[in-house]
């Protein structure tokens, strides 16, 4: 009784302390669509590391820089040789960085849905107003901008610096203009797979190994059996055999739809017919990506 | 502040729920049940992130199956696992679970501020959250549970891991949710003895079956058991066997506290009141003895059991 005496009385100075009054909240409740909103702009700033430590900003800014750095070469090359052309496409630019874009993705896909699960914070968020498509939505729209920032922002340098370069108004309008559709497709195809292969693990590692994985293999079997199919058949499956990674994906339908020049061997990208089944791919893997989350989210739940 | 009717959740292989009927009124309500019980199915189907098989449940006079988002907006929830990220402050994570809750940005942060004082964290609530000790986690759960002003609150298992002091400021802090905040509450634990004392009302629910809904100055009545321990002097040199002599031939049972550390020494008697106190002072200071220790003793769920079998015989015995 006596050793407690002590300690019975820190209660009842923290009593003292803590009571300075509550205060009610009667100001407005802004509900689901505002949540929302506050969830995506708040996993935005974290995919650069934003409000989080300043260790979490190292690695997305650095792949910033390198994202935008050969960019600016480039600008600055046309600009003191008064090229007539830019000697990169805008379409190209993303595929020639995919291994940026694979890190990039590797790193903040986990980021952005792993640490939910492994800290199990996802209970919290179903525990307000928020239901399960609004947590995916602004999780897989979150990263799809930062995704977007990250690859149309090389492309503005590009476009920015034609135009200071004096290069033909037009034609770099409608490259820049491409360019940003195919990469806005890229941001949505590869948020959706980074996200549903990071939202299966709870650890960050496994998630950040398999986005690597998913996406380094694919395209190192794809190209690899392109250029077989090169050598030995001709450039007829070469075409069909694209559908199968991501990158090769996103490279077929800009030049199928969006001008691009191909970087499939040959140089020859499908034709529209084909170009059309890519598209559908494209679009069914977004959709798959999201009904996927959606499935597993419905799971998680509490 | 919650009603549930017949409110029935099964598995596939387990009943979770079975016929519920409960009405829980404002103040600080302990719902009470051994592990899988059914408590948490409980918070889930009230929260309305999970239908019940069968019948209905409200809260706040919402219907849960249809108007589960308009309850998550006024009901807080502390869950009994860990669930916060260590990397952040305890000031970021709750000023984010404010937004989800829809408070603007200025309030949200305003009601941070306040929020983690009223629960007692200070300086440190600018550290990253890694670095706490488990009381203080436990306070950053339960602000996050109460940033928004809820009308009502469900604390899912709040002492868990704590030391007895910190068991004791929860306690305390639960406590005035209701009376400082003016906060509802529903907190559920397995330990029916740290309920009985923070409780106005306290639901006992058993393998998804309630067994009992009562004031909690009921259970104490019928349930407190007073643990004491005496000194020996040298006219009795048994003194525990002197005292126990001295209160039977009062009238008041008391049993052997086998089992108990100190066994031998303790005695344990069943209090009806306060003059059960006074009784057990008087005696000891007449045999004068020195009183070592005389404490409620802290009550497991399997006790309430033991005591409702013991009452039914009571009441038939009394029938008769």
């Amino acid at each position: 009784m006596a050793a407690e005496q002590p300690t019975a009385t820190v209660p009842g100075d923290q009593t003292r302390i803590h009571n300075i009054g509550y205060r009610n909240y009667d100001g407005p409740r802004l509900g689901r669509a505002y949540a929302r909103r506050s969830l995506y702009s708040q996993s935005l700033r974290g995919a650069y590391g934003l409000g989080r430590s300043a260790k979490s900003k190292v690695l997305p800014m650095l792949l910033f820089v390198v994202m935008c750095l050969p960019a600016a070469i480039i600008v600055a090359v046309a600009v003191a040789t008064k090229a007539n052309d830019l000697p990169l496409d805008y379409t190209r630019y993303a595929i020639v960085m995919q291994a940026v874009i694979s890190l990039y993705i590797a790193a903040q896909a986990p980021q952005s849905v792993s640490r939910d699960l492994r800290f199990k914070t996802v209970p919290l968020y179903f525990s307000r107003p928020i239901e399960t498509a609004d947590y995916v939505r602004a999780k897989y729209a979150s990263l799809a901008s930062a995704l977007f920032i990250l690859t149309a922002a090389p492309l503005l340098v590009l476009y920015v610096g034609a135009l200071l370069a004096k290069l033909d108004f037009a034609d770099q309008t409608k490259g820049f203009a491409q360019g940003l559709v195919s990469v806005a497709l890229l941001s949505l195809l590869f948020a959706g797979l980074g996200l549903v292969i990071a939202s299966v693990t709870p650890r960050r590692g496994f998630g950040i190994a398999a986005v690597i994985a998913v996406l380094t293999i694919s395209y190192g079997a794809v190209s690899t059996l392109q250029a077989i199919a090169d050598v030995q058949a001709g450039s007829g499956s070469v075409a069909w055999i694209g559908l199968f990674s991501p990158i090769t994906l996103i490279d077929g339908v800009s030049s199928a739809f969006l001008g691009a020049t191909s970087a499939f061997p040959g140089g020859v990208g499908p034709g529209n017919g084909e170009g059309a089944v890519y598209v559908l791919v494209t679009l069914g893997l977004i959709a798959g990506a999201y009904g996927l989350l959606m499935r597993r989210y419905k799971k998680v739940g509490l | 502040m919650i009603a549930t009717e017949s409110l029935s959740k099964r598995f596939p292989r387990v009943t979770a729920l079975d016929r519920l009927s409960v009405d829980i009124g404002p103040g600080v309500t302990g719902l009470v049940g051994a592990n899988g019980a059914g408590k948490s199915t409980l918070i889930k189907i009230l929260l309305g992130l999970s239908p019940a098989t069968e019948g209905r449940a409200e809260v706040l006079g919402l219907d849960v199956a249809t108007k589960g988002a308009d309850i998550r907006e006024r009901v807080g929830y502390m869950p009994e696992h860990d669930c916060l990220p260590p990397d952040v402050s305890a000031t970021e994570f709750v000023v984010h679970m404010a937004r989800m809750s829809g408070l603007p940005p200025t309030a949200a942060r305003e009601r941070t501020a306040d929020t983690l004082r009223h629960v007692g964290l200070y300086e440190e609530r600018y550290r990253p959250i890694g670095g706490y000790s488990t009381g203080m986690k436990q306070r950053v759960k339960l602000a996050q549970a109460l940033v928004h002003d809820p009308q009502l609150v469900f604390l899912d298992e709040p002492t868990n891991g704590l030391d007895p002091v910190g068991r004791d400021e929860m306690l305390g802090l639960i406590r005035r949710i209701h009376t400082d905040f003016g906060i509802s509450v529903l907190v559920t634990s397995h330990l029916l003895g740290e309920l009985e004392r923070t409780c106005d009302h306290v639901v006992v629910v058993d393998g998804g079956k309630l067994l009992r809904s009562s004031s909690t100055t009921d259970f104490t009545q019928t349930t407190t058991t007073l643990a004491i321990e005496v000194t020996d002097t040298d006219e009795h040199p048994d003194g525990t066997r002197a005292v126990r002599e001295a209160l039977d031939a009062r009238g008041v049972a008391v049993q052997d506290g086998s089992g108990l550390p100190g066994a031998g020494h303790v005695l344990l008697l069943t209090a009806t009141g306060e003059e059960t106190y006074d009784l057990v002072r008087d005696v000891i200071a007449g045999l004068g003895l020195g009183l070592v220790r005389m404490e409620q003793r802290r009550h497991h769920i399997s006790e309430v059991f033991t005591n409702s079998d013991a009452e039914r015989k009571e009441a038939v015995g009394h029938g008769s």
